[in-house]
């Protein structure tokens, strides 16, 4: 019996009970549709991770203050309240290697900052001129903080553009007005362009001014809360991260490194950390979606067992008339695969269409792969054929007799 | 081309066994037409099913067209139940959702014969068996008792077997439309001269045929040629 005429067969008994086909190949779809849809929400998530810490710089290494791993806990006191970097250390490291492409020393705290009429309460980065290029800021109006004014102690500001917005109205050009930080006056000479992100933390919601300006009339002292230093290379990174830590063990006077007043974070270790975090969402999501779709297979078997036993007298029949066992288990075998295949066609459609509503919505970003659909199309064929097998096969060993007498 | 010898059919049923044949030998030549006649229960079907290849006796030869067909396994069978045997049945003899056409062609189907050969040898083997061109585009469900035992005939025939075996083939007809049934029998035995096993238990019925063997309690208990046989002289339909 060739393939097509096994199609025309189970095609014809599909479509002569559509509701009952329908209803069984819903559940292939919703099984379907739900892997997609979730792997989809996963991946996005995982994605727009990696953007956003992507987004800070490349080839990049933190050091922060803050106890580390006491005795077995952290003992953090919150990023910035510990004083234990200085300029020195930050002077110290980029003196290190040729694995050091550029250092950038920060000193942030949140103020109240407020214009004409308008105030916000923000983050204020003391900064110097290598920032931009460690930190991937990128100038939109105006210029950034100069060496010039790192020695001048010049009072001026560079806007996040949130901190733009929120200060003097949506796209406006600030360049040249004042602002006052604490009371203090600063002239604005700069905004920079939206990186993304919302919330606590924003990149985009951040006032930038000279380092030496902001130790001397924010601070009052020369600690700075977080040293960017960017490798040359990939490859550099993990010698550098080791160097730093020695190098700050030595400056600071600590002989055991459990005791550290400093961490160094790699930026590849944070974007591992939470790509595996994000990949262990998507499987989780994942496991939960295929559930559904072995449920959806259960169904698929529970049809075709029924569909067997309804049909005894036509399997008989066509025993009777020649069919081979191999052409019996064929055609429901391929009935079951039929059904899977067209609930997996549909499911693929409705999946991709959930993941890009909710991408559009702006609820979730969402990253519908072509392996994802590739795999759902293997998947459920796949279940078509393990949920169709024993059901096929029961068909084919019926005995043309007993079928034949079955009423 | 039929020849049993010796063929007997024990049923096992748990601890119960049922010998439904006990020892059964005749032999049938090309071109007769056959009945098969006994009481409900004397072992018809159970012999029928064993020419028809549809299951193997427990002992005993059986000889189809010179071969030895009481050993093979299922496939072997299968494949000469499609090329040379042709069934009818006393009921659900066609699929209900399928066109009259698609019924008779599934036998071809079966025996791999390309698709467009198939109409012109369903139309061929309808016109043999008397069916109403109208009637070729209808579902099976649409048609009369009589109209779905021709059918059932000419897809027994359209692989041009050579045997044809009916169980009763008027056992859900009126009379009168049974004679039709029968007719057509006699005609495709007459005209085309095929072999044809009629399995009744009536003796009107069995009197359409040339021979009449007699069974009771899986044994043949009489061979004879049909003394007042019955011919129906059909029109032209
Ligand atoms: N599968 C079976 N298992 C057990 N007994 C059977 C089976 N098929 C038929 N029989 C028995 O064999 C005997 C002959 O049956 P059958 O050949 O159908 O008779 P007939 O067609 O002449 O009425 C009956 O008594 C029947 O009950
Ligand atoms: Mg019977």
């Amino acid at each position: 019996m060739k393939i097509i005429d096994t199609l025309q067969e189970t095609s014809a008994a599909l479509l002569a009970n559509k509701a009952r086909s329908g209803l069984t190949m819903l559940g292939i779809v919703i099984g379907i549709a739900s892997v997609i849809a979730m792997v989809s929400i996963g991946q996005g998530a995982q994605r727009s991770i990696q953007e956003r810490i992507q987004s800070i710089g490349s080839n990049l290494i933190l050091v922060m203050p803050g106890f580390q791993r006491g005795l077995g806990f952290q003992v953090s006191q919150g990023r910035g309240s510990a004083r234990t970097l200085t300029q020195q250390d930050a002077d110290a490291i980029a003196g290190l290697s040729e694995g050091v492409a550029a250092v950038a020393p920060e000193l942030s705290g949140r103020y109240q900052v407020t214009a004409k009429g308008t105030n916000t309460n923000t983050s204020v980065v003391g900064v110097v001129p290598a920032y931009p290029d460690v930190r991937n800021v990128q100038i939109d109006l105006g210029s950034f903080v100069t060496q010039q004014n790192m020695l001048s102690l010049s009072k001026v500001a560079v806007l996040g553009p949130t901190a733009r917005d929120d200060l003097f109205g949506t796209d406006t050009n600030p360049v040249g007005q004042t602002i006052r930080i604490r009371g203090i006056e600063f002239k604005v000479i700069g905004v920079t362009k939206a990186k993304g992100g919302t919330g606590f933390g924003s990149q985009d919601d951040m006032i930038f001014i000279p380092l030496s300006t902001a130790q001397k009339f924010l601070a009052g002292d020369a600690f700075v809360t977080t040293i960017s230093v960017q490798a040359q290379n990939q490859n550099a990174m993990a010698g550098l991260q080791q160097e730093i830590t020695d190098l700050l063990l030595a400056r600071h006077r600590i002989s055991d490194p459990q005791l550290a007043d400093f961490s160094v974070v790699n930026q590849n270790d944070i974007v591992a950390t939470a790509s595996s975090i994000a990949q262990t969402f998507t499987i989780l999501l994942a496991s939960v979606a295929a559930i559904s779709l072995i449920v959806g297979g259960i169904g698929i078997m529970n049809m075709m067992l029924t569909t067997v036993t309804e049909r005894t007298r036509e399997i008989g029949l066509r025993k009777a008339i020649g069919a081979t066992k191999r052409d019996i288990a064929m055609q429901f075998l391929v009935e079951a695969v039929l059904l899977t295949g067209i609930g997996g066609v549909f499911g693929i459609l409705v999946g991709v269409g959930v993941s890009v509503a909710i991408a559009a919505f702006g609820v979730l970003q969402t990253a519908v792969s072509l392996p994802s659909i590739i795999l759902a199309v293997a998947v459920s064929a796949g279940i078509g054929i393990a949920f169709g097998f024993y059901p096929a096969q029961r068909a084919a060993d019926l005995n043309p007799i007993e079928a034949l007498r079955y009423e | 081309m039929i020849e049993i010898s010796d063929i007997t059919k024990t049923y096992v049923d748990g601890p119960l066994r049922f010998q439904a044949l006990r020892g059964v030998s005749f032999s049938i030549d090309d071109g007769e037409f056959v009945a098969i006649m006994g009481p409900s229960g004397s072992g018809k079907s159970t012999l029928m099913h064993i020419l028809g290849c549809l299951d193997t006796p427990t002992s005993g030869a059986y000889a189809l067209d010179g071969r030895d067909v009481s050993e093979l396994d299922d496939d072997e069978l299968a494949r000469i139940r499609c090329e040379k045997i042709g069934f009818v049945f006393q009921a659900f003899n066609l699929l209900p959702r399928a066109t009259v056409m698609r019924n008779v062609a599934l036998p071809l189907v079966y025996a791999d014969v390309p698709a467009e050969e198939r109409e012109a040898r369903a139309r061929k083997a309808l016109k043999a068996a008397g069916l109403d061109e109208a009637h070729y585009a209808h579902l099976s469900n649409q048609l009369s008792g009589g109209q779905i035992q021709r059918v059932a005939i000419a897809r027994a025939l359209v692989n041009d077997p050579s045997l044809i075996l009916a169980d009763e083939p008027t056992g859900n007809l009126d009379t009168k439309t049974g004679e039709v049934v029968l007719g057509t029998f006699q005609k495709l035995n007459q005209e085309q001269g095929r072999t044809i096993v009629l399995i009744t238990h009536e003796s009107d019925v069995a009197e359409h045929a040339r021979r009449i063997i007699h069974v009771r309690d899986g044994r043949v208990i009489e061979d004879s040629k049909s003394h007042t046989r019955r011919i129906i002289h059909h029109e032209n339909n």
